[in-house]
């Protein structure tokens, strides 16, 4: 074979491996109903709801959207099985990368989503939710944190705290329950999630009198070798160490601390779930951590049960806080489309978005990651902050 | 703590990108073109230890000379497919199509191994040793004899084997090392499968060293290493090897003594000074173009 001839057969592999990695992304839509009542059979009048997501399916934050998505797909099944409105279910990959979200968001738009179960990570949901804002397409995020998501958009809400709320929220919970004198931070400051809830976090730790020994950063450049900040922190005599990031460096910084001897209370946010089940990680490396999250799966809630039997049926793994703002999503939408009459037969999606906010604003609603949750006409969402501790490999309340 | 210890955790950060960078310098110096895959390269040979070490639980010695095999054939077929049609070309070109490979290898690896982040265990215990107060890891000890050993072998194969000859005239001038009856497309492809078995190594001990292994791995530690190549003098080994080290003990000096949020700016604002004085590098060799 001569070499043009192997080369263009191998560009056409490459074309080919392309097109798979961009089907391979997106996902099945969830059909409306098992058993009972298929979708021929639906009399005229179901109402039937297309609720479009995007999250990152693949790349490195693929747990938290396989997460969501794996939680949105029990509640849509549950929701469907009751008979009622009936939800039609697709989520987009974004693979956390907002130009694909971007992309991803088209997408679901041509499939003719009639509201949006948000996006699930920061960076990409700043794109989305500009764009819902201006179609005026309903918005709900599980997890989407950056208040750069919510600002000035009166139809883009979270089911998550925003992350000021999560700065002031670990700092609030530090101070109350003494668990550090000296504090350092180590963050990423050339992220906005990280960013934003260490400012709040100093701010907030400011006023209640904390001390703050020792701050130290790293970027998407420096995340390998954390022994400088580690042996900084440690000089420092920081007794309690806050890593407001995701799991992935947080998961280094245990393994370089571990070996460099040092042992401080290590108090994470949202972003450090995730961290036990990734794979070969040394989950003893973990033990004792603090994570403030509104969701732990030991809670013994009937509520809570179902879903986390369900979760493990499905899908073997222990859901975690993602997992669960995910399924807290599908229902809160359904509770305010029931209420608020939706049926886009009749509507469309713009009369769907003002008819959702106008319910969003007023109803309260109970759900896995906390009880009687309200939101605010700025999109923030009120409800306590839990924080559980990782023991023997697992979420523990605290 | 001390300024010792700083300086030790410098060299262990900076013998990685050391050893990144012999396999860089090594290609550029001898098919004189920018391998920009090497970093994937890497990655490639971190995923397959971690398979047959961790996965498969092999010996860690059977699964580094297993990841060695694998980049080696990878990196020849690398270059039959990508580099060697390309030969004629402009180096511009063949610049490109290396970003394209490196690329490709990063989605092929998210393809077969997905995203998720892998915990890579190290294949030698995670220890530490006390050196007259100072704590240095078993990996870092490790990951400095390798690099010598490597750069000590490398140089003796260049100067002293027939082959190793051979390397030097093609670098030196394509054409006429052909004209003298030299077999130039094998020797690229040797000097590519020498440099792509050397990224298994480095892919090991990065990921000893910093254990986390995604399809992205490779390509930070990977520009990394370039500059510590061009700030050493690319295509000079030795340079490879000080400029690594240098580069590691500035980053972590930096962090230390000035601040980590302008650690980056300070390394490469040196970067740009060394090449300012020294426009080949700390010890490349000055070259005149003829015009």
């Amino acid at each position: 074979m001569n070499m043009k001839k192997f080369f263009a057969i191998f560009l056409a592999a490459m074309m080919i491996f392309s097109l798979a990695a961009c089907s391979g992304g997106s996902t099945e839509p969830v059909a409306p109903a098992d058993g009972d009542t298929p979708e021929g059979e639906l009399p005229e009048s179901t109402v039937q709801i297309h609720i479009g997501a995007t999250g990152p399916l693949t790349g490195g934050a693929a747990i938290y959207g396989q997460a969501v998505k794996n939680g949105a797909e029990i509640a849509v099944e549950e929701v469907n099985a009751m008979g009622g409105i009936q939800f039609i279910f697709q989520m987009e990959d974004d693979t956390h990368d907002p130009e694909k979200a971007e992309n991803a968001y088209n997408a679901l738009v041509d499939w003719g989503m009639d509201m949006m179960m948000g996006t699930v990570t920061s960076a990409p949901a700043e794109v989305t939710a500009a764009d819902a804002y201006a179609d005026r397409y309903f918005f709900l995020t599980p997890s989407a944190s950056s208040t750069n998501v919510i600002d000035g958009k009166d139809n883009i809400f979270q089911m998550c705290f925003t992350d000021p709320n999560q700065g002031s929220g670990s700092a609030t919970y530090i101070s109350e329950n003494n668990m550090g004198e000296k504090i350092a931070i180590i963050w990423k400051n050339d992220d906005s999630y990280s960013t934003g809830i260490r400012n709040t976090f100093v701010e907030k730790a400011g006023e209640l009198g904390l001390e703050i020994v020792a701050e130290q950063t790293f970027t998407e450049a420096t995340k390998t070798d954390f022994s400088v900040q580690i042996s900084k922190c440690q000089e420092a005599g920081a007794d309690l160490v806050f890593l407001p990031m995701y799991y992935e460096p947080a998961s280094l910084i245990l393994n370089q601390a571990n070996a460099a001897g040092y042992a401080p209370t290590w108090f994470g946010v949202d972003g450090m779930d995730g961290i036990l089940t990734m794979e070969g990680f040394d989950t003893s490396l973990a033990e004792g951590v603090v994570v403030l999250t509104p969701y732990s799966a030991d809670d013994e809630s009937a509520l809570n049960q179902n879903f986390v039997k369900k979760y493990q049926e499905k899908f073997g793994e222990i859901p975690n806080q993602f997992a669960a703002d995910g399924y807290d999503c599908i229902y809160a939408m359904y509770k305010a489309a029931t209420e608020a009459g939706i049926d886009p037969a009749s509507m469309d999606h713009e009369a769907i978005c003002d008819a959702m906010v106008a319910q969003f604003t007023s109803m309260t609603f109970d759900g896995l990651t906390g009880a009687s949750m309200t939101w605010g006409s700025d999109g923030t969402v009120s409800k306590l902050p839990n924080a559980v501790v990782i023991e023997n490999g697992a979420y523990v309340g605290m | 703590m001390s300024f010792l210890n700083y300086l030790v955790s410098g060299l262990s950060l900076g013998s990685v990108y050391a050893i990144i960078a012999l396999g860089y310098t090594m290609v550029y110096g001898i098919a004189k073109m920018l391998n920009f895959a090497h970093g994937d390269v890497i990655m490639v040979g971190a995923y397959v230890c971690f398979f047959a070490f961790t996965r498969y639980g092999l010996n860690p010695f059977i699964s580094v000379i297993l990841a060695m095999l694998v980049c080696t054939c990878l990196g020849i077929v690398i270059e039959k497919l990508a580099y060697k049609p390309l030969r004629a070309a402009p180096s511009l070109a063949v610049l490109i199509t290396a970003i394209g490979v490196s690329y490709l290898l990063q989605n092929l690896a998210l393809l077969f191994w997905s995203s998720n982040p892998k915990v890579f265990n190290s294949i030698i215990p995670n220890e530490s040793v006390e050196i007259g107060g100072l704590t240095v890891s078993y990996i870092t000890i490790l990951t400095i004899v390798v690099c010598v050993v490597i750069m000590i072998l490398l140089t003796t194969f260049i100067n002293r084997t027939k082959l190793g000859k051979a390397m030097r005239a093609v670098s030196e001038d394509k054409g006429a090392a052909q004209l003298m009856g030299i077999d130039v497309n094998t020797t690229i492809s040797v000097t590519f499968a020498i440099g792509s078995g050397l990224a298994a190594i480095a892919g090991v001990l990065l990921c000893s060293a910093y254990p986390n292994l995604t399809p992205t791995t490779g390509s930070m530690p990977g520009i990394k290493a370039f500059t510590a190549a061009v700030f050493g003098g690319i295509g000079s080994i030795p340079g490879a090897f000080l400029g690594g080290l240098l580069l590691g003990v500035i980053e972590n000096l930096a962090k230390a003594y000035i601040s980590t949020q302008i650690s980056d700016a300070i390394v490469f604002g040196v970067l740009i000074i060394v090449l300012l004085v020294k426009p080949a590098g700390l010890l490349g060799k000055p070259t005149r173009e003829k015009v």
